[in-house]
């Protein structure tokens, strides 16, 4: 039997969701993730925390990102993680780096991977239970994940 | 063994917070990509990365697959005294490896 061209065409949605990558993290699972890593800490409020991204990237294998938080970084007085939550990648989890007075300054840089244009959020918990944080657009060309 | 670059200062003065840059050979493979047959390749990626400093612990991070291959990991610590400080990754696949600089620090 010949498939006709109306039948191809109307077949052509379901391709298309074939080949599209599973579901990955959206804005509720980014949310439901960052409850998850702060437990009873919190509120999150703005401000603190400086997270430096470029907001167009070119390749989403490898951004280049900074987080600096504003800290004394003394004992009664530090930051005792920073973490790192993404929209639309596959998961929204990046990165959790635990640090204390011994750091000196709240300050690291990484580089990670985005799989489309989304809204990246990092998180710093202070050591009095407090939560700050900043989250950035960026706009990506060329997605990771996507070459086979 | 993978291929680390460390930057690590040679020497420090007392009470200076320095800069530490890692970066190790790793792919961090997600998990999340069909390989040449169409099938998802397994996850194989770094979990841990733990900075001790004379063995006292000094900075650690959890990686997940959104971290890019051959992950990079800049961050400070305060010099306070001479002695060695040891970078450790571990991850999937019994992945660890522990590299370590020493360091004197000046009063």
């Amino acid at each position: 039997m010949r498939t006709s061209r109306r039948a191809m065409l109307a077949s052509a949605p379901a391709l298309a969701v074939a080949l599209l990558r599973p579901a990955g993290a959206t804005p509720e699972t980014m949310q439901d993730a960052i409850r998850d890593f702060l437990g009873e800490a919190g509120p999150v409020r703005e401000g603190r925390v400086t997270l430096d991204i470029p907001p167009l990237v070119e390749n989403g294998n490898a951004v280049p990102l900074t987080v600096t938080v504003e800290s004394p970084m003394i004992a009664e007085d530090h930051v005792r993680s920073i973490a790192l939550f993404n929209e639309r990648n596959p998961l929204p989890q990046v990165l959790v780096a635990q640090l204390g007075p011994r750091a000196g300054a709240a300050r690291l840089a990484t580089r990670i991977r985005l799989a489309t244009s989304q809204k990246v959020a990092a998180l710093a918990v202070m050591s009095d239970g407090s939560v700050w944080s900043d989250s950035a657009d960026v706009i990506v060309t060329l997605a990771a994940c996507v070459e086979g | 063994m993978a291929r680390v670059l460390l930057q690590v200062p040679a020497t420090a003065k007392r009470g200076e917070v320095i800069e530490l840059r890692t970066l190790i050979q790793h792919p961090m493979e997600t998990g999340f990509r069909p390989g040449a047959s169409g099938e998802l390749l397994p996850r194989n990626i770094i979990r841990r990365f733990v900075c001790t400093w004379n063995g006292e612990e000094v900075f650690r991070a959890e990686f997940h697959p959104a971290v890019a291959a051959n992950p990079y990991l800049a961050f400070t610590t305060v010099a306070t005294e001479s002695g060695t400080i040891a970078f450790t990754w571990s991850g999937d696949n019994g992945f660890t490896q522990t590299e370590t600089r020493p360091i004197t620090v000046e009063t």
